[in-house]
């Protein structure tokens, strides 16, 4: 009697789940006259996959695209430049610096945006960097650095100190040891967080509603959301399939470090 | 900026054990540098300029002249119709939306704690939402509500439930529950995660023993389950309380805030306060209002549980 029933309670959370998910498949396959139709039904009539190659058409796609993929690079391997040497001294030498760090991920949980980006978007325009690539990486990064730090730690805590002190022994000298010892052990963890960075930034999507005011600099979330207020039911076809397009990427990523962030959001949420 | 000061203060003070602990206390300094600076000067500083802002008539211009006006911000906030309009929409929005993801979260917890076929498909489908730019949720929403080309008016008319089409996210009653919906789709893995692995935390002795004792099902879930997951259920509650009361991108594009202001959310309010209107002042007092009230609520929220707990 009750093995039934939680099929059909599993059923049904696994509908409300898909169902959007199917839509936007079965929309970024349809024709344009099927979309003006007035009966929309579940299976495209006649599925087409020029939705496709008309979004790769559309300049502004492609263009916001590449820009959003620079950013995204850069930011990830910023934040892995800046965050590594960090994320060792915190996990080696326990200091107020960790706990406060540790701490900053928990407050700017509870900060409105709204008090970050005015002063920040102040900053930027002193600094010239408002509608500009490095001004909006450079906030990516500022915002990704704590928890990829906390990432970050973790899998230096990993590795454990007597192979570091078994190399001095063996008379390797402090770089030596990190570079031949530590780095290959932590490469995983460095491709973790960088894939992480890389997903944040890439969907990201106020910052740069801030930062980037001119519509010849917009990254994809931009152009995606402008892409639909302006049209009609016609190009909504070409929309659902940038929007799934746009989706691969942090899809990708997020399927090989999803079982790190599940683990890491457990201790979060345990501890606190 | 008192974080910095403490920092310079602390690694001489606190390595009294060791002639090298100094030399460690510098090195994890220069090593700490690279990542400290860009948060402080891009977030820290910011954070606290903003508090200062709350208190100023700092306008968008890049002339402007700011000057310091003390709490009348925080006097015409008290008396905006309009962001009372908003707090009021914020606050249904964020209570419903982490109960409703809650709630639904739980189940589907309980469920793929079970050892039912099929569940591997849902523990990978439930983290799809997760992945997803916030961007993309809200555009494939807009196609399910979308009043001519949308699927769920097809549905509910095929199933007989509505006459006509419904123009969900244009509806001055039905935009919030609509938005809402979503609000509770995007946030459910996170939640399902964390309750799934707070369950699998829970110890199998006490069900054993529960169940020698006669107890039903329901009773071990009231007795055994509830109570172990306590601290788990409190800490997710209160982030996605925060995190859902500061939502901002998934409704901008799902309604912009309309229609005539149903489901502007008090984010949003602020962001054109300050980014369409050019009051920065004013925008920064209420996001420091917020943080009263959002620390308020979660210190009565975690007191009151724990009070419970002992």
């Amino acid at each position: 009697m009750r093995r039934p029933l939680q099929y059909l309670a599993l059923l049904g959370y696994v509908i409300f789940l898909a169902f959007p998910l199917v839509w936007l498949l079965s929309t970024a396959l349809k024709t344009s006259q099927e979309m003006a139709s007035l009966t929309p039904t579940w299976i495209p009539r006649h599925p087409i996959l020029t939705n496709f190659t008309d979004a790769f058409a559309e300049q502004d796609l492609v263009g916001s695209a590449l820009r959003s993929l620079v950013v995204a690079v850069a930011s990830s391997v910023l934040t892995v430049v800046l965050a590594l040497p960090a994320a060792y001294a915190m996990a080696r030498h326990r200091s107020l610096v960790s706990r406060l760090a540790v701490g900053w991920v928990l407050v700017s949980q509870v900060f409105p945006f709204i008090l970050i980006i005015i002063p920040l978007f102040m900053v930027l325009r002193r600094l010239d960097l408002v509608n500009t690539l490095p001004g909006l990486t450079i906030v990516h990064v500022t915002f990704v650095l704590p928890f990829a730090l906390w990432m970050l730690q973790g899998y230096v805590r990993a590795v454990p100190r007597e192979l570091e002190e078994a190399a001095a022994v063996d008379g390797a000298g402090r770089v030596r040891s990190l570079v031949k010892v530590v780095a290959p052990l932590l490469a995983p963890g460095v491709v973790a967080t960088s894939l992480f960075a890389f997903i944040s930034s890439w969907n990201e999507f106020l910052f740069a509603l801030v930062v980037l005011k001119d519509p010849g600099v917009a990254t994809l979330p931009l152009t995606l959301v402008k892409f639909t207020g302006a049209e009609g039911v016609v190009r909504l076809g070409p929309l659902a399939a940038a929007s799934l397009l746009a989706t691969i990427p942090s899809l990708v990523f997020f399927a090989i470090i999803q079982r790190r962030l599940r683990s890491g959001l457990m201790t979060g949420a345990v501890k606190g | 900026m008192t974080l910095t000061a403490e920092r310079a203060r602390r690694p001489s003070t606190d390595r009294p054990r060791r002639g090298t602990k100094g030399r460690q206390g510098r090195e994890t300094l220069i090593l700490m540098l690279p990542a400290l600076v860009p948060v402080l000067v891009f977030s820290v500083g910011p954070l606290l300029y903003g508090i200062f802002l709350a208190f100023t008539d700092a306008r968008s211009g890049r002339n402007a002249v700011t000057s310091f006006v003390g709490l009348s911000n925080f006097g015409d906030l008290l008396t905006d119709g309009d962001f009372w309009a908003s707090f009021r929409i914020g606050l249904i929005w964020a209570v419903s939306v982490t109960v409703l993801q809650f709630l639904a979260s739980l189940g589907l917890a309980l469920l793929l704690n079970e050892n039912l076929r099929f569940r591997s498909f849902a523990r990978v489908l439930v983290l799809v939402p997760w992945a997803m730019p916030p961007v993309v949720i809200g555009l494939m929403w807009r196609l399910v509500y979308h009043p001519n080309a949308g699927i769920l008016n097809s549905v509910l008319q095929q199933l007989g439930v509505i006459g006509h089409n419904v123009d969900w996210l244009n509806d001055f009653s039905i935009a919030l529950p609509a938005i809402i919906v979503v609000g509770i789709w995007t946030g459910m893995p996170q939640t399902t995660v964390v309750l799934l692995a707070g369950l699998q935390t829970v110890p199998k002795e006490l069900y054993e023993a529960g169940h020698m004792d006669g107890a039903t099902t329901l009773r071990r879930f009231w007795s055994i389950t509830l109570p172990q997951l306590r601290p788990v259920i409190v800490t997710i509650t209160s982030l996605d309380f925060v995190w859902n009361i500061n939502q901002f991108g998934l409704v901008y594009v799902l309604t912009q805030g309309g229609p005539g202001g149903q489901t502007r959310l008090p984010m949003l309010f602020a962001y054109e306060e300050a980014f369409r209107y050019g009051f920065f002042g004013y925008a920064a007092t209420l996001g420091v209002a917020f943080v009263i009230v959002v620390l308020a609520v979660l210190g009565l929220y975690i007191g009151r549980q724990l009070r419970e707990a002992n």
